[in-house]
């Protein structure tokens, strides 16, 4: 049974059961690796990605419901063009291992979607992922950043 | 005068570095045009081991060393530019072939259990030299000890020097002018005269150009790269999805397979019922493999994705049987440590003065026992391998591996092939630690490849299974004595520590033909090789041989011992009804740069200042692998618990290459040893290990992530390491600041008020 799925903007086919978790949907069926497996409970946050702007963590998200949503993952974060939060990922040099990042990145941009001006609070409260090197205080510093050239139009 | 020893005199100058590898042994590191061998081929000309120039002018950099997240492949290359002038963004990195060039010195050389007071004495010499030259022909391309700057310090700078020569040589004498009247800017040979080369232009000349014989490396005042924030290389992949780690190796053909093991140390399989595996969709083979590098014996499923092969295998019904350790209890395992700290006198590494007699002329003697668990490294990237054997009989591995040459020879006897015959590529680490200076995720790999040959297969481990089969940071327990004059000064330190020792149980998986229980400097580092002047000194360590596995974890013996010590030297300051920094300060009147770094934790933290109430600070200051870490915690209680909120850092490695990599390990040390601090516990019940996953092994998150202030200590001395020094010092920081709130002296591990 061929699944219709619409990844980063494009149609993707996949003959799979709609009982697979997304995560490996993306990982060994489309070859997006960037989207990455942690824990498999849903308690680290790697595998998050957009559905339909929303952050999910895709290792216990069955394919089948995506179905007609928009699924976006660290490879299509920007859409073409760099986003905001990976401008400033760059600028704070964030990632250490890098292992984390996308998982990291992808819940940073549903918050930055839904609260333009998170404070303190509204970070500690949207991502709750572990980045084993610790990389947290550079993370909530690049949000802010996003958020303020997002902000100005940047 | 011996290399390596007229090296780090050299260096101790500080001056500029004229170096002959030719004549003086051990052996060059420099290595030769051909080390490449067949990379070498078509557009780009070696010059050396590590060099090789590209008709485009770029610039290729040999790194044998692994990307794990502490900034090697910027770091390392860096050493190469700043000696060649050319900038960062014209060079690229390879992994560099197995050769014995690229084997760390500096990481065994460390090894020895010697005071960093009597490092540089005529036996600390003798040892360090001898054991360099063993290292140098042993050619352990390994990534641990944080000493890949330390080891590359000498030999990549060495080799960018001779690089850089040989295209002034190639361009004087195209030129025909002397190689003095030339000067290199930016990867352009220029000359006097105004006649100018860009690197690539030189390459179909470099080929007659002899290597030189010495070289010359810039004074330290010369360098334009080495000290700069250079943005690291490896940063823009790891934003946008494309970096490449173990997990993403994908291959034509390639299956994907998931692994269940044994869960008792030693146990075997009893039985395994594969049927309804079989017939479950996409599944290929299922495959029951013996243990061997300490990889417990399993069954590895193969399917055509990943899902589907974790799905079958959770069809497979296994019978263990557990074994001798079917009763195995960490509760009952730390009672016996804490007999043996009685009952067992030990190896005695460090003796200074009347050792423990002098306790009998104290007014004062203060005692205390402490108590660390087992910790999991808990890379987020689970542990992972892919195999191929190929139809023309070699074997092809993808890992992430801190151990490349370890791992080739651990494959080569599982799979009983020639080394030689095996093919090694290292991706970037998903988190290192430690854990992947182990083999055993080879293991499964390997098994899993035989039974599909020729095609290529990834086997993931589960979170469950990586948890499940660590190499843990040791348990240990300790005692520690001090006697105390009559004004409260220190004045012998005598200590007893028991926990199992890394090296010999690493060495007897890895290469169980040298195993041999001789005394590990890992057990009692950070408990004997402490800078503070007590004139009396005895620091014992008994090993106990216990059925868990154990392996080496972030700061190794440093990550508990240094609780212990910084603990205990703040019992002293209470004791003595003195300042704690004040007490360490006056601790350190020879030891110059301690103090230094010491002072500046405390005056950026503003230690005298008064904190808003509710808070408190406490300090702790460890050296190890050659740096000198202060911090200075503060913390409240919230809910119970501890919180922690700020912690400054200073910090004394030496020379710096780069501030903003420093800076970033030492953020992320920080945090890696306060989820150790707050919650990091391994425990094990009828031989199993309890925890699993996150959820019952939890990890500081953004909301418990404290705000973190690194300041560098300007230092001309050769560097030290970063990538662990800054994980030690804060579980003591955060006990000392807790001590201050709640009057209560927590000396077990996690920090548990309650």
């Amino acid at each position: 049974m061929a699944l219709e799925l619409k990844v980063n903007g494009q149609p993707a086919g996949v003959d799979v059961d709609p009982a697979m978790p997304l995560l490996w949907v993306l990982r060994d069926v489309l070859n997006l690796t960037g989207t990455k497996f942690g824990c498999g409970v849903a308690a680290c946050g790697a595998c998050t990605v957009l559905i339909d702007g929303e952050a999910v963590r895709s290792c216990v998200f069955p394919v089948g419901q995506a179905l007609g949503k928009d699924v976006r993952t660290i490879e299509g974060l920007g859409g073409g063009k760099p986003h905001a939060l990976q401008t400033a990922w760059i600028e704070r040099q964030v990632p250490q291992c890098g292992y984390c990042q996308s998982g990291m990145l992808m819940a940073a941009a549903a918050l930055l979607a839904a609260n333009s001006d998170p404070r303190d609070a509204d970070i500690d409260a949207a991502i709750t992922n572990i980045c084993r090197c610790g990389t947290y205080p550079r993370i909530r510093e690049a949000i802010r950043i996003a958020a303020q050239n997002l902000r100005g139009g940047k | 005068m011996k290399r390596r020893t007229f090296l780090l005199g050299a260096l101790g100058a500080g001056g500029a570095l004229v170096v002959g590898w030719s004549l003086l042994p051990p052996r060059s590191r420099m290595g030769s045009r051909e080390t490449w061998g067949r990379l070498a081929a078509g557009d780009s000309v070696a010059l050396n081991g590590w060099v090789r120039v590209a008709k485009t002018g770029e610039v290729i950099v040999a790194v044998p060393r692994s990307e794990m997240g502490q900034g090697v492949y910027t770091a390392l290359p860096m050493l190469v530019a700043e000696e060649m002038d050319v900038p960062l963004a014209q060079v690229r990195i390879e992994q560099a072939p197995i050769d014995a060039i690229f084997g760390n010195v500096a990481m065994l050389a460390a090894s020895l259990p010697f005071h960093p007071d009597n490092v540089h004495g005529t036996a600390g010499r003798t040892a360090q030299w001898f054991v360099s030259k063993l290292a140098r022909e042993l050619g352990l391309q390994v990534t641990g000890g944080s000493s890949s700057v330390r080891d590359a310090w000498g030999p990549m700078r060495e080799a960018g020097a001779a690089a850089r020569a040989m295209l002034v040589a190639a361009a004087a004498k195209q030129w025909n002018v002397s190689a003095g009247e030339c000067t290199v800017d930016a990867g352009i040979v220029k000359h006097a005269g105004g006649r100018q080369s860009r690197f690539g232009e030189l390459v179909q000349s470099l080929d007659v150009v002899p290597v030189p014989s010495t070289v010359r490396l810039k004074d330290p005042g010369q360098f334009r790269l080495i000290g700069t924030p250079a943005q690291r290389v490896d940063v823009p992949e790891k934003v946008d999805g494309k970096a490449r780690f173990g997990i993403d190796v994908r291959l034509p053909g390639m299956l994907f397979a998931a692994v269940r093991m044994c869960p008792v140390p030693g146990g075997r399989i009893a039985n395994v019922e594969s049927g309804v595996a079989m017939k479950r969709p996409g599944v290929e083979k299922v495959v029951r493999f013996a243990g061997a590098a300490g990889c417990a014996p399993g069954v590895v499923v193969i399917a055509t994705n990943t899902w589907l092969a974790r799905e079958a295998l959770s069809k497979v019904d296994v019978q263990w049987d557990p074994g001798a350790n079917a009763t195995l209890e960490s509760r009952a395992q730390i009672e016996g440590m804490r007999r043996a700290l009685n009952d067992e006198k030990g190896f005695t590494f460090h003796e200074r003065g009347k050792g423990s007699d002098a306790l009998k002329e104290a007014v004062m003697v203060v005692e205390a026992e402490y108590r660390a668990p087992w910790l999991a490294h808990a890379a987020l990237e689970p542990m992972n391998c892919t195999a191929q054997f190929t139809a023309d009989g070699r074997l092809k591995l993808w890992a992430p591996t801190q151990v490349p040459s370890v791992l080739r020879h651990v494959a080569a006897r599982y799979a009983q092939i020639e080394a030689s015959r095996v093919d090694l590529e290292v991706t970037l680490l998903g988190g290192g630690f430690g854990r992947r200076l182990e083999t055993d995720y080879v293991i499964p790999a390997i098994a899993a490849a035989r039974e599909v040959r020729p095609r290529p297969v990834h086997v993931l481990w589960s979170r469950e299974e990586d948890m499940t089969h660590d190499f843990y940071r040791p348990a240990a327990v300790a005692r520690l004595r001090a006697g105390l004059d009559a004004s409260g000064n220190a004045l012998a330190w005598v200590t007893k520590s028991v926990s199992d020792a890394i090296t010999p149980r690493y060495t007897e998986r890895a290469y169980p033909a040298l195993a041999a229980d001789t005394p590990d400097k890992t057990t009692a580092e950070g408990l004997i090789d402490q800078a503070y002047e007590f004139p009396h000194r005895e620091c014992a360590h008994v090993t106990l041989k216990t059925a868990v596995p154990i392996g080496y974890w972030r700061s190794v013996g440093h990550s508990h011992n240094a609780f212990f010590t910084e603990s205990f030297i703040d019992e002293l300051a209470h004791a003595a009804k003195r300042d704690p920094f004040e007490y360490r300060r006056d601790l350190l009147k020879s030891h110059l740069r301690h103090r230094a770094v010491l002072e500046l934790a405390a005056q950026k933290a503003g230690w005298t200042q008064p904190l808003s109430a509710g808070l408190a600070r406490g300090i702790a200051l460890h050296e190890s692998f050659g740096s000198i870490v202060a911090q200075v915690a503060e913390v409240s209680l919230s809910e119970g618990g501890p919180r922690v909120h700020r912690v400054v850092c200073a910090i004394d490695c030496g020379s710096v290459v780069n501030p903003q990599i420093v800076a970033q390990q030492v953020e992320g040390s920080v945090i890696f040893g306060l989820t150790a601090a707050l919650y990091g516990e391994i425990t094990i019940r009828q031989g199993r290990v309890e925890q699993e996953n996150f959820p019952q092994y939890p990890m500081v998150r953004m909301a418990e992530a404290p705000r973190i202030e690194t300041h560098i200590v300007p230092s001309g001395e050769p560097p030290g390491g970063v990538g662990e020094p800054a994980t030690p010092p804060i579980a003591p920081a955060v006990a000392n600041a807790l001590f201050v709130l709640t009057g209560k002296r927590l000396r077990s591990l996690p920090l548990r008020l309650a």
